[in-house]
């Protein structure tokens, strides 16, 4: 991981240090696998080997591939000199960490255990992460299904206007049409990832998986559709205002179930109420949580893609 | 001792790259890529805190004992998406400051700000 970091910092070509960027994530993945983060390793997958490479390739189409290192305004000497000084410090720092894997560590103190040996009774879901993600800290998952609702908002005002124009453009061509073998490997794939999709959703209260990994692979898939057939096809079936009125129902969704279970006498986001039996509560309410994270995240990355492709296909047409 | 705080240093080490890239080149991009890097360390730190030796993944199961700190992956998860979410609302401000300035040289930049004030 570190010999792709020092390539990444030495090549000035962006589309080999980005592919270097995939390469650097889904090693990560790896090595969450070997640290038993098993949901985090999905995420990595999906989010960093995937989505963010394809984000990353979009914007260098716009922008172009190559560029000269110039000299900046700070003298290389001084950043190296700054780097070590911080560099050394931390590892000075690191001289008080406890020792790497074992369990009387500080972390492994607090509230761990109790999620660890109680859960099972109070939520009735094996996988103890989605269960804290969901209830123990559902207050922090509804923030940051709002930050990137919000995201995808700011992309959207960035970006986001000449729609008028990008239907006029309808005739352009399909970018694969002349991959026959791909488009029909594709369109063969784009089904079971799909439906993989859903069951990352659904299984997430006792595999790996949830609403933000799932929502990640759906928004893959239909990002496959549209690489094959050209994303005004893709455009044509996910209709932009049905994708932004399914961004806002995903969070929507997430803070109803909050209010309802205050209606019903408990706290914001308290599962308990929801139904008679508190365990069975936790799961709907779970079950609900995740389908609004699932619904944000997969059409909020829609979004950002939708723009940014929309982009580069608006500038060929200028070229050509 | 070096091998009970060998993962801290890479953690370490990774940073200080990422923050290299950071201040020392002038191109968005790789500014962006520099800081998604210095995210992932801090990401591969939070859960190397959370491994415990002979535990397994948090999923509940009969029969086992130890299990590996579910607090850390559940922030790093959301931490992952969130990142992404940030670092595309960063690529399109880099766009928009392309098409606006024709470069993504932060150097360039500042000439072309310098001369219009």
């Amino acid at each position: 991981m570190v010999l792709t970091v020092f390539i990444i910092n030495r090549s000035t070509d962006l589309l080999a240090s980005i592919m270097l960027t995939g390469i650097f994530s889904l090693l990560s993945a790896g090595f969450f696998v070997l640290m038993d983060a098993v949901d985090v390793a999905f995420t990595e997958a999906a989010v960093g080997a995937g989505i963010s490479t394809i984000l990353m390739l979009a914007t260098m189409s716009l922008i172009g591939q190559h560029y000269e290192r110039r000299p900046t305004r700070h003298l290389p000497l001084f950043a190296v000199a700054i780097v070590l000084v911080t560099g050394s410090l931390l590892v000075y720092g690191t001289m008080d960490m406890p020792v790497f894997g074992k369990a009387d560590t500080p972390v492994q103190q607090h509230v761990a255990p109790r999620y660890l040996n109680q859960s099972m009774d109070e939520i009735g879901v094996p996988n103890v992460v989605t269960s804290v993600l969901a209830s123990y800290r559902g207050f922090d998952t509804f923030g940051e299904t709002v930050v990137i609702f919000t995201a995808g908002l700011g992309v959207l005002a960035l970006l986001g206007y000449r729609r008028n124009k990008q239907q006029e453009s309808n005739h352009a061509m399909p970018a694969m049409s002349s991959h026959k073998i791909l488009r029909v490997i594709g369109s063969l794939l784009i089904p079971p990832i799909m439906l993989f999709a859903l069951y990352v959703q659904f299984h997430g209260d006792f595999g790996p998986g949830g609403g933000f990994q799932a929502g990640v692979i759906f928004a893959a898939a239909i990002i496959l559709h549209s690489m094959l057939f050209g994303l005004s096809k893709t455009r044509q079936i996910f209709k932009d205002r049905s994708i932004y009125l399914a961004a806002g129902a995903g969070v929507l969704l997430y803070g109803g179930v909050g209010v309802v279970s205050m209606f019903k006498g408990g706290n914001f986001l308290d599962y308990n109420v929801l139904l008679s039996d508190a365990v069975s509560g936790q799961h709907i309410g779970i079950l609900l949580v995740e389908l609004g994270v699932g619904l944000t995240v997969a059409t909020v990355m829609l979004i950002v893609f939708f723009n940014f492709s929309a982009r580069v296909d608006h500038q060929q047409e200028e070229k050509s | 001792m070096f091998v009970s705080l060998f993962n801290y240093w890479i953690v370490i080490v990774l940073m200080m790259m990422g923050f290299y890239i950071v201040i020392s080149h002038s191109n968005l991009i790789k500014k962006l890529l520099g800081l998604s890097i210095f995210q992932a360390s801090v990401f591969i730190m939070y859960i190397s805190m959370g491994k415990i030796e002979g535990g397994t993944a948090p999923i509940l199961e009969e029969g086992i004992k130890t299990y590996s700190n579910p607090l850390p992956h559940v922030l790093i998860l959301t931490a992952i998406v969130v990142g992404i979410a940030t670092v595309a609302v960063g690529l399109a401000l880099v766009v928009r400051i392309h098409e606006e300035y024709g470069t993504i040289e932060e150097n360039e930049i500042q000439e072309k700000d310098n001369k219009t004030c």
